[in-house]
């Protein structure tokens, strides 16, 4: 057993320290920091279970294996006391020492360690196959759940938590089955092994090393109910800090112009005072935790050498005893220690895994399963929309679209305008039924959207967004998402005709180009064409357009138009329209204003109206 | 790392007590074997109890001043850890406060955060650890070489066979291993990254039904993962067991060895067992002094990384007998006006002449990439001009302190930036003593007060960090109030009405008009509505003034405002638009 007096070692040994890092952690002391509980802890665990019930025989085999080894762990210091005794005995009985004896048993203890060391590595090896496949399996079941969750869902939970769901979340989890699980039982067979091993030396001794323990509990609990609050305003003060350092700099030009500098520097350093007093308060305080429990060890060290020397002398037991007990005593505190971390530990991660849980249970689409009533080739489609007394609503008991009813025959552009706000992608969203309706319907080609099955139905419409989603992949890869069995000579057309060719030629590796993290290497100009080629390699019957305000220099405004012109060629086509000329062109027109249709006709018949869209459109021009 | 060195010449006389009291533990916790050593040799051999006892008390006193010297070290390392990182971050802070926009884009804002954050926090951390472990392992360690040396030399060898072997199995998770855990880090962020592709582009999926696509990406991670993850798991579970074994190895043999030593009366029983315990000493500060090896090269990273920003230099200073303005009037007039980025090979403006007179507005208009927005960033000096001058009323701007200069200025960015308060302490950023009247005022003009009216707590609503909880539309309008509670002679806005719909930038127009008429007014913009009725418009392309002059003038006579006015507007709205 490693026997150590530096006291520095963190709970859990140093090497999987390195492992440890990332995560929820933060820095020294962080292990003391109160983990956050799940509601439902016994339900959440009992789903965990579900997904390890599967390596039952893995886990069995990790049982046993883990025991076997701890159960060798313990006993080996029974026996080194032996070979103590056998060069003592030698020793005391002047007839030298017995070294057929002393070696025979130096090699069962040889031996223990090596199965020691054998059952550990297969405990962990087995351990790591059941804990990473599990791992696996949830990371795959949440981005199979990702696709099957209704775009409402996304509406109420942000990007940053679902993804910390994905990351964070299993991490946590990871952790707990590579470790803490085995930790566990290694612990509990420890404290129990080693109760035994002591009471079988002695008794006595056994009481007068206990007695130390409470006394050690309770100095732990003080310093860290005092280190508690100093830990909290640490991490109060360091979000205070990075808040204010991250503020700061974004804003460095607007402090700048109004001549804030000192203002801002103020507030720094009374945050930065304020971190360092609490940083090194709960710093000293977690830092003295180890010595004084350290003193209560060598207290109980030196009382069980006291007891051991005296009952010795009086040969109830051998100097053997007396050094296995001392390694006893010593390994003693350290399971104990881990149980309690094990027991936090578990606290977090049935709340990280209740997270997971959480997503991987949550209402899925509707329909998902039902087999489409009707179903019609892509290329067959005519492209007729009609929406049919249709109101929809983001939440139940706020209706956002009253009643709306409009045809849009094959091939017409419908144009949807309004201020900033009013709702136009709503209208496209429900077309491609990421939302479900509250009442009415909308059919396609004089079929309820809803027969189709989403697929089908979504691959009648393409799309071209003003957020320009592209992915971290080639040119080609990004062009090719609108049709994958596309070949590389289709890709190449649909890039001539949305004006991106020549583009795309010029730069270093033409079509293989790699567009990275950021997409950052291409402009927001050529990303807006780049998408228009896809939506054209789709070649869809219905085409959705978002037109850019962003911006784009001049010339490549014009050929975003022409390239857009060209996409809604024949096709049926809803345009959200910033532009007046392509309102104009319109053979239909909607306009929105605080998510309703307001009004609709084609642009004289709106004119004519004299209403919210004259005054729209007048006030671009009024003076 | 020098610069950053500098910061702990203060705690030197903590750090050199710091060391005094690692020694005085270590001597105290090196002490303890020998006196069980001397307890088993003398006392229970020779059966005398009194002996046991007064040894045994020597041993409580030992301990207790183990443990004092421990808490003293831990208190001052603690100090000295986080006042250490105190100052270096408050000069971080300091430093890139002065910084000009030239050096905060040579860092760039994202990693000027990072430095400030979480690389201090790092060097904080192994602060404390370089203090209390890597400052006692040496010495633990030597003083346990030396015990043991003292209590047998013969031993030594079983001390260095362990110690060998477990440099082997070191070395063999250095190159093996610790590799993996990059690798390990990479498969992370790659699954990271897909999935936020996968929700960011939620609707692009959706449409084009590329679901299971995405899925198979997925898959093709976490399966990589996976395998990466299992490798580092099996090697770790193998490592921890093998250094036991080697530690429990080392005791076999010295116990077998030793036996040989006591059965030649060449060594007590006593000191054998004082032996095992000093070589486990030996070999766990060796362990340590390896950790420190994996660890410290993290914190010499982010040391670096602090130290390169304290070296800058910020390029704009005051003047050493700054000038002031009397009767500031601000008009705003480049003199042949050049500029270049720092490092940047050509021009980014290139001989920019133009007067903005108070009581005009002026407009700049141009393509991305023409320079636009440059030319109003030389007037706060947030960049200073290469060649020419940038001059205020007559004086160059480089000759005013640039407080003064800043003070005449109402700048509105083009993202509006705000800040964590509420509505009015954002608007009260203008001006310090705004009253309540001033900035509705203010509020009213940039046509913010329609939506500010409908907040629940109206002026008093909160505003988060980064301003998450107002829309684009309406932070371009709050910063907009904001530069006009200042009251300032000059008035810059880059582009920074292209959230706002065509009727709010034009009844926004309006109200300035009226509000500020007698200031200068400079507005950069993308859209040809926005510049329509400005004094002069400037033309920018590519770095070169391309015409300035009214509307109807450059209709005229500039190809380039007319390429860029028919790409917006056909002929005919742009006839109807001037009448």
């Amino acid at each position: 057993m490693a026997d150590s007096n530096m006291g520095k070692r963190p709970a859990g040994s140093g090497f999987n320290g390195t492992r440890k890092k990332g995560g929820r952690g933060h820095g020294p002391g962080g292990k003391m920091m109160p983990g956050e509980k799940a509601k439902d802890f016994k339900g959440t665990m009992k789903k965990l279970m579900g997904y390890l019930a599967p390596h039952k025989f893995a886990l069995i085999a990790v049982f046993i294996f883990a025991i076997a080894s701890t159960v060798f762990n313990i006993i080996s210091p029974t026996i080194l006391g032996n070979a103590t005794d056998k060069v003592v005995e030698g020793l005391m009985s002047g007839t030298g020492i017995d070294f057929t004896g002393l070696f025979h048993i130096l090699m069962v203890l040889l031996g223990m360690y090596g199965l020691c060391l054998l059952f550990g590595a297969l405990q962990g090896w087995i351990m790591a196959d059941v804990s990473q496949t599990v791992i696996y399996e949830l990371r795959d079941a949440m981005s199979k759940k990702l696709d099957r969750l209704p775009l409402k869902y996304f509406d109420r939970q942000t990007h940053g938590e679902i993804q910390s769901r994905m990351v964070n979340d299993i991490e946590t989890v990871n952790q707990t089955l590579s470790l803490s699980l085995t930790q566990m039982i290694t612990s509990f067979t420890t404290i129990i092994g080693i109760l035994i091993m002591m009471l079988r030396i002695s008794v006595i001794m056994t009481v007068t090393a206990l007695v130390v323990l409470p006394l050690s509990m309770l100095v732990i609990k003080l310093v860290v109910s005092r280190s508690q609050g100093h830990f909290k305003n640490q991490q109060k003060y360091l979000g205070y800090v990075n808040g204010h350092v991250e503020e700061m700099y974004t804003g460095h030009d607007i402090v700048k112009a109004f001549n804030r500098e000192k203002e801002s520097r103020e507030v720094f350093d009374a945050y930065n005072d304020k971190l360092c007093e609490s940083g090194w308060k709960s710093q000293f305080l977690s830092g003295i935790m180890m010595p004084v429990t350290m003193l209560i060890g060598n207290l109980a060290y030196v009382a069980v050498c006291l007891l051991g020397g005296y009952l010795a002398i009086n040969g109830k037991v051998s100097i053997g005893d007396i050094q296995a007990f001392i390694q006893y005593v010593r390994s003693f505190n350290q399971p104990i220690s881990q149980v309690a971390n094990v027991a936090n530990q578990l606290q977090s991660t049935a709340a990280a895994a209740e997270r997971v849980f959480e997503l991987l249970e949550e209402e899925e689409e509707v329909d998902l399963e039902k087999t489409p009533v009707c179903q019609i080739a892509p290329e067959e489609v005519r492209g007729k929309v009609a929406f049919d007394h249709v109101s929809f609503g983001y939440d139940a008991d706020e209706t956002v679209i009253n009643d709306f009813s409009f045809t849009a025959e094959p091939g017409q552009r419908v144009a949807i305008v309004g201020p900033t706000g009013a709702g136009k992608t709503t209208i496209v969203k429900l077309l491609m039924r990421f939302y479900e309706l509250n009442g009415g319907c909308i059919r396609v080609d004089d079929h309820d959207i809803r027969d189709f099955s989403r697929a089908d139905l979504r691959q009648m419409f393409g799309m071209v967004l003003q957020d320009t989603w592209l992915n971290s992949g080639t040119i080609r890869e990004n062009i090719r998402y609108g049709r994958r069995d596309a070949t590389d000579e289709e890709v190449e057309a649909a890039a001539k005709a949305a004006h991106i060719d020549h583009f795309i030629r010029t730069q270093p590796k033409g079509y293989d180009m790699e567009i990275n993290e950021e997409a950052n290497n291409i402009s927001q100009g050529q990303k807006q064409l780049l998408t228009i080629a896809r939506a054209l390699l789709a070649d869809t019957p219905i085409m959705i357009l978002d037109e850019a305000t962003s911006s784009v220099d001049t010339r490549t405004e014009a050929l975003i138009q022409k390239a857009m012109a060209t996409l809604m060629q024949g096709r049926t086509s809803f345009i959200i329209a910033h532009r007046l000329s392509t309102i104009k062109d319109a053979d239909h027109i909607l306009v929105m204003n605080h998510g309703d249709i307001i009004e609709q006709g084609t642009h004289e018949s709106l004119l004519a109206q004299n209403g919210f869209y004259t005054n729209l459109y007048n006030s671009q021009f009024a003076e | 790392m020098r610069t950053v060195f500098k910061y702990y010449k203060s705690y030197i006389p903590l750090i050199v007590g710091i060391l005094a009291f690692l020694f005085g533990q270590a001597m105290c916790e090196l002490a303890l074997p020998g006196y069980m050593s001397d307890i088993i040799n003398n006392g229970i051999v020779k059966g005398d109890m009194d002996y046991i006892w007064k040894i045994g008390m020597i041993m409580i006193l030992v301990s207790c001043g183990s443990v004092v010297c421990s808490i003293v070290s831990s208190y001052l390392s603690a100090r000295t850890a986080a006042g250490s990182a105190r100052k270096i971050r408050g000069a971080l802070f300091d430093k890139v406060t002065d910084f000009s926009a030239a050096e905060l884009s040579e860092f760039s804002t994202a990693s000027l955060i990072t430095r400030s954050t979480n690389d201090v926090q790092m060097v904080q951390q192994t602060t404390v650890m370089t203090l209390r472990l890597a400052c006692f392992a040496p010495i633990m360690g030597i003083g346990a070489v030396i015990k043991a040396l003292r209590t047998s030399v013969s031993l030594s060898w079983t001390v260095g066979v362990a110690l060998a072997v477990i440099v082997v199995i070191m070395l063999m998770s250095f190159f093996l291993v610790l590799p993996k855990f990059k690798v390990l880090q990479e498969k992370l962020d790659r699954i990271n990254l897909i999935m936020k592709e996968r929700l960011t582009g939620l609707l692009v999926i959706r449409a084009f039904t590329t679901e299971k696509t995405e899925e198979r990406r997925f898959d093709d991670a976490n399966e990589e993962l996976k395998k990466i993850n299992m490798f580092v798991n099996r090697a770790m579970s193998f490592m921890m067991p093998a250094l036991m074994f080697v530690m429990n190895g080392v005791s076999i043999l010295i116990i077998w060895a030793g036996a040989h030593l006591v059965d030649s009366q060449s060594l007590m029983i006593g000191d054998m067992l004082a032996y095992l315990q000093y070589a486990m000493h030996v070999i766990m500060s060796f362990l340590y002094i390896t950790m420190m090896f994996i660890m410290l090269p993290r914190a010499a990273v982010s040391m670096q990384r602090i130290g390169k920003v304290l070296d800058v230099e910020p390029r704009i200073e005051d003047p050493a007998e700054p000038k002031t303005l009397q009767q500031p009037k601000g008009e705003i007039c480049f003199d042949h006006v050049s500029f270049a980025y720092p490092d940047a090979d050509e021009k980014t403006l290139d001989d920019i002449s133009f007067t903005a007179k108070p009581g005009q507005t002026t407009a700049i208009i141009g393509s991305t990439g023409s320079g636009k927005s440059t030319v109003l960033n030389l007037i706060p000096r947030f960049y200073d001009v290469t060649e020419g001058a940038v001059k205020m009323d007559g004086v160059d701007i480089r000759d005013i302190t640039q407080e003064e200069l800043r003070e005449r200025i109402g700048y509105v960015p083009q993202k509006g930036v705000l800040f964590s308060g509420t509505i009015a302490s954002n608007l009260q950023y203008g001006k310090e003593d705004a009253t309540c009247d001033e900035m509705i005022e203010a509020a009213e003009t940039a046509q913010a007060m329609e939506f500010i009216k409908t907040k629940e707590h109206g002026l008093d609503e909160e505003v988060a960090q980064g301003g998450t909880n107002v829309s684009g539309g309406q932070k371009q309008r709050l910063s907009i109030a904001r530069a006009l509670v200042k009251k300032a002679n000059v008035y810059l806005f880059d582009d920074s009405f292209s959230a706002l719909d065509f009727k709010t930038d034009q009844a926004l127009r309006k109200a300035l008009k009226e509000k500020v008429g007698d200031s200068t007014i400079i507005i950069v913009a993308q859209r040809i509505n926005t510049v329509l009725d400005a004094d002069q418009i400037v033309v920018m392309d590519e770095g070169h003034m391309a015409g300035i002059g009214t509307h109807e003038e450059l209709m005229k006579s500039c190809e380039v405002y007319k390429e860029i006015a028919l790409s917006q507007l056909s002929e005919e709205e742009l006839e109807r638009g001037r009448k």
